[in-house]
């Protein structure tokens, strides 16, 4: 049943200041928060209240929707603050932090030994399941549809990402038993992929099929497995869990405890020292982006990759997802004639007098500008040049703007979520948002046909 | 320091007003904007909409300096002022006499064409409040390049307005025109001043006003002459391959055309399938004529008998299948989309450019049309590719569930 993937098409986007393989611990963040917004088409309904205290892993809030679904605090602490945006939405929950975490305990226990049910429930109760996503629609996964298969992507392959290996170092203890556990959880198989060349210990794991990639962007992407391997039809679910969320999960059985601990890539030219840190899920980044040091005034610091993150200030918190903080230089300045003279500093899939065709392995250093102005679409045929699934994109983004439902089921909106077009967006011309135009997509088909 | 701090404090005074789009069009031509990302990637690639049209003008202009040039030569050589060029660099050809004579007649061409092109572009974003879109900079090069040189400046005028006007803004502008731009504009000339646009009298400059004289120049193309059954006239291969023809200010020299062609393709603006398959199907629909005569069913007697003759690789030489292949049938927005969908698209409009050559005796240059009547049907070719891959996820979905 194992499957080599081979990734033709892609473009790999060489990034000055990667993180160097060495690990920190990141001084204790005084605040922690947790951003709803995180948590797509969730809504949060508090179970603590303003000034109340709790301890890690305590359940904070639940899905309004499912109240089976419940997130819990990444440390103990106080809830100090609960911000609010239009229609009392929540925005954001703020936690200020006690001196040193105490635990709830929810118990060890053994995935062997537990059924399904059980382990389903120990998920929800302990605050882990947000960690299963679902496709379609990418968000997390529903606990009472039945996946078909679960997804496990073992490498990352984008720019600047966090080296998975590097990442769950030490921890094969903890990743076996989440596989189990989650192994239990379908009728299917749990596909794990890692790259070809690959020793990590990710290869010596039971209970998954284990197949093996080129590590050509976006090979990593969980979405390219899951379409080169086992595509997601119409009526169908599939979950996928993020590697370094395995760890969390893992520990929830092995101690008891919801450690949101987790170990982030700072990275980005603009990092003095890029390295590794060891911090919490929803910790102020400016624990590490100033312990480490920037070499530039004007940034942008970005939680998450460079592909698909999320902009934030250096006070704001790592989201719940992410295992990256990326720094970059802002671009906001005018550029003379900066349309029509040779570029030798930026990437570029063309060769329209760029010459980045010509440094296969420089690394570049590339800034936030857009580098051209909004255009309706107008060049075809590049977006396929790095778009692996087998789908036509520009045709599935023009369905999406046009809210055609039919066309967008059709074309196979059910497979993919917004990151599989990152690189077709870096790549545009016309400077479109592809990301957003698929999550609105996606929006409305969950809205309409569910 | 100076001037970027000036433009970008009148950019937020007329930022939000009428007139932002027309001067943030200035604006942006010559500074990159300061815009950035928002969420989504954080970074982009270096191209973007003015690059890519930039890289379609720059492989144009050899074939306007060229055009310039063979204007002023086709008089020059019919007057006696000069002797027939032998080679691509002789003097007879690249000299000054040419070149007044050319520019005098082509620049007037260039700047009405993106003069009025460019009035009506910078109106509409006013009016519609949407940036100026640089589609109309690779439209307004190209129309002078496809048009007699002799053609009347106020009639381009009108073909341009409509041509903008009826063409592209109606449907919302560049992205969203079902017909390319240019050729709406050319088909407009063709259909309103047919004899401006057609027959032997207008192809070198002059020509139109000294007919019935003793000293007469002659303004026919090869084309023409072919399609009379008079044989290839004059003009060797060599001459037709270098451009020392008559014709459409800037589409005779097949040399420089296939150097415009290197010059899109290797930076990937321009599409390669089409390119070929457009060839492709021009080569085929020669083949069958040239089996048609081989097999004697058309006889010299035939008013066909003159282009169906002509070897199947002679005809990418005469007219303007080539350039329109390059610089025509390769617009993205009004091609094929999808890459298989590309193949059909240019056979198609290779072929069926030929067989409009062959069979329209009135007017043998059929490659506008071909073009034309494949933009409107290139969505029909797309919808049949996409319905392919729906039904391969339609396939399979039922695997799995029976």
């Amino acid at each position: 049943m194992s499957k080599d993937i081979k990734i033709k098409k892609g473009l790999a986007i060489r990034l000055k200041g990667e993180a160097d393989k060495s690990l920190s611990n990141a001084p204790r963040s005084r605040t922690f928060a947790i951003r709803p917004s995180d948590f797509h088409l969730f809504t949060p309904k508090l179970v603590k209240k303003e000034g109340e205290k709790m301890l890690a892993g305590e359940t904070l809030f639940y899905s309004k929707k499912n109240q089976a679904i419940t997130f819990s605090s990444p440390v103990s602490g106080t809830l100090t603050k609960i911000e609010r945006g239009p229609k009392r939405v929540i925005t954001g929950l703020t936690i200020e932090a006690d001196q040193k975490d105490t635990f709830k305990d929810y118990g060890v226990k053994s995935p062997e030994t537990l059924s399904s049910q059980e382990i389903k429930d120990h998920l929800l109760a302990s605050g882990c399941w947000p960690f299963v996503k679902q496709r379609p629609y990418d968000v997390i996964a529903n606990p009472d549809s039945k996946p078909k298969a679960i997804f496990i992507s073992g490498l990352a392959t984008g720019a600047l990402d966090a080296d998975l290996d590097f990442v769950l170092q030490g921890k094969q203890k903890e990743v076996q038993t989440a596989i189990t556990a989650l192994s239990k959880l379908t009728d299917g198989l749990v596909h794990l992929t890692v790259a070809k060349d690959s020793a990590s210990m990710l290869s010596e794991m039971d209970h998954v099929v284990l197949h093996k990639t080129n590590v050509l962007h976006p090979a990593g992407n969980v979405g390219t497995q899951i379409n080169k391997i086992d595509p997601v039809n119409k009526g169908e679910t599939v979950w996928t869990v993020a590697a370094q969320d395995l760890v969390i999960i893992g520990e929830l059985f092995l101690t008891g405890k919801y450690n949101a601990e987790r170990i982030v890539a700072l990275a980005g030219s603009c990092v003095k020292a890029p390295k590794y840190y060891k911090t919490r899920i929803g910790s102020e980044v400016a624990t590490m982006v100033y312990d480490s040091g920037l070499n530039h005034e004007n940034v942008r610091v970005i939680s998450g990759g460079v592909l698909s993150g999320d902009t934030i200030s250096p006070k704001q918190h790592l989201g719940f997802y992410h295992n990256a903080v990326t720094v970059i230089p802002q671009g906001d300045d005018y550029e003379f004639f900066g349309w029509n003279k040779p570029v030798f500093n930026k990437i570029s899939p063309s060769r329209a007098l760029t010459f980045s065709w010509m440094q296969p392995n420089k690394e570049f250093e590339l800034n936030t500008n857009t580098n051209g102005e909004h255009r309706a679409f107008v060049v075809t045929g590049n977006y396929e040049e790095v778009f692996p699934l087998d789908i036509y994109p520009l045709q599935i983004l023009k369905a999406c703007l046009v809210k055609d439902l039919d066309a967008m089921e059709a074309l196979g909106m059910y497979e993919v979520a917004p990151e599989d077009f990152a690189l077709t967006e870096f790549v545009c011309v016309s400077k479109q948002p592809h990301q957003q135009i698929i999550r609105e997509g996606l929006d409305l088909m969950y809205k309409e046909i569910g | 320091m100076g001037l970027k701090q000036n433009l970008h404090t009148l950019k937020m005074k007329y930022k939000g007003t009428k007139m932002a789009p027309a001067f943030n069009a200035i604006h942006t031509f010559l500074y990159l904007p300061n815009e950035t990302t928002h969420n989504g990637t954080h970074i982009k690639a270096a191209d973007d909409l003015k690059r890519t049209m930039n890289m379609v003008i720059m492989s144009l202009v050899p074939c306007l300096l060229f055009g310039i040039f063979n204007a002023g030569y086709q008089y020059n050589v019919q007057t006696g002022d000069v002797t027939k060029a032998l080679s691509f660099f002789s003097t007879e050809f690249w000299n000054f006499s040419n070149f007044t004579i050319g520019a005098w007649k082509v620049l007037p061409l260039v700047v009405v064409s993106y003069g009025v092109g460019l009035i009506v572009e910078f109106i509409f974003a006013v009016i519609k409040g949407h940036e100026v879109e640089e589609g109309y900079l690779v439209t307004g090069m190209l129309v002078p390049l496809i048009v007699p040189v002799d053609i009347p400046l106020w009639m381009l005028s009108i073909a341009v307005i409509f041509g903008v006007v009826i063409g592209k803004e109606v449907f919302g502008g560049t992205g969203m025109n079902i017909l390319n731009p240019a050729l709406t504009i050319r088909a407009f000339l063709f259909f309103a001043y047919p004899t401006w646009m057609s027959g032997d009298k207008v192809w070198v400059t002059g020509a139109v006003d000294t007919v019935g004289q003793p000293d007469a120049i002659s303004g026919e193309t090869i084309l023409g002459s072919l399609a009379q059954n008079n044989g290839f006239g004059d003009w060797s291969m060599m001459d037709q391959f270098l451009g020392f023809i008559p014709g459409s200010v800037g589409e005779t020299s097949k040399l420089l055309i296939v150097v415009g062609a290197l010059i899109l393709i290797l930076s990937k603006i321009g599409s390669w399938r089409i390119i070929l398959s457009t060839l492709v199907g021009a080569l085929s629909m020669g083949l069958i004529f040239n089996g048609v005569v081989n097999a004697g069913w058309v006889t010299e007697s035939s008013k066909f008998f003159g282009l169906m003759n002509v070897d199947f690789w002679q005809h990418l030489f005469i007219g303007s299948i080539l350039f329109g292949a390059v610089y025509m049938a390769t617009d993205p927005v009004t091609a094929s989309q999808t890459n298989k969908g590309k193949w059909i698209y240019g056979f198609l409009i290779g072929f069926i450019s030929i067989m409009i050559r062959v069979f329209n005796p009135a007017y043998p240059e059929g490659v506008f049309l071909a073009i034309l009547l494949m933009n409107v049907f290139a969505p029909t070719i797309d919808h049949y590719v996409l319905e392919g891959n729906i039904k391969k996820r339609a396939k399979r979905l039922k695997l799995k569930t029976a």
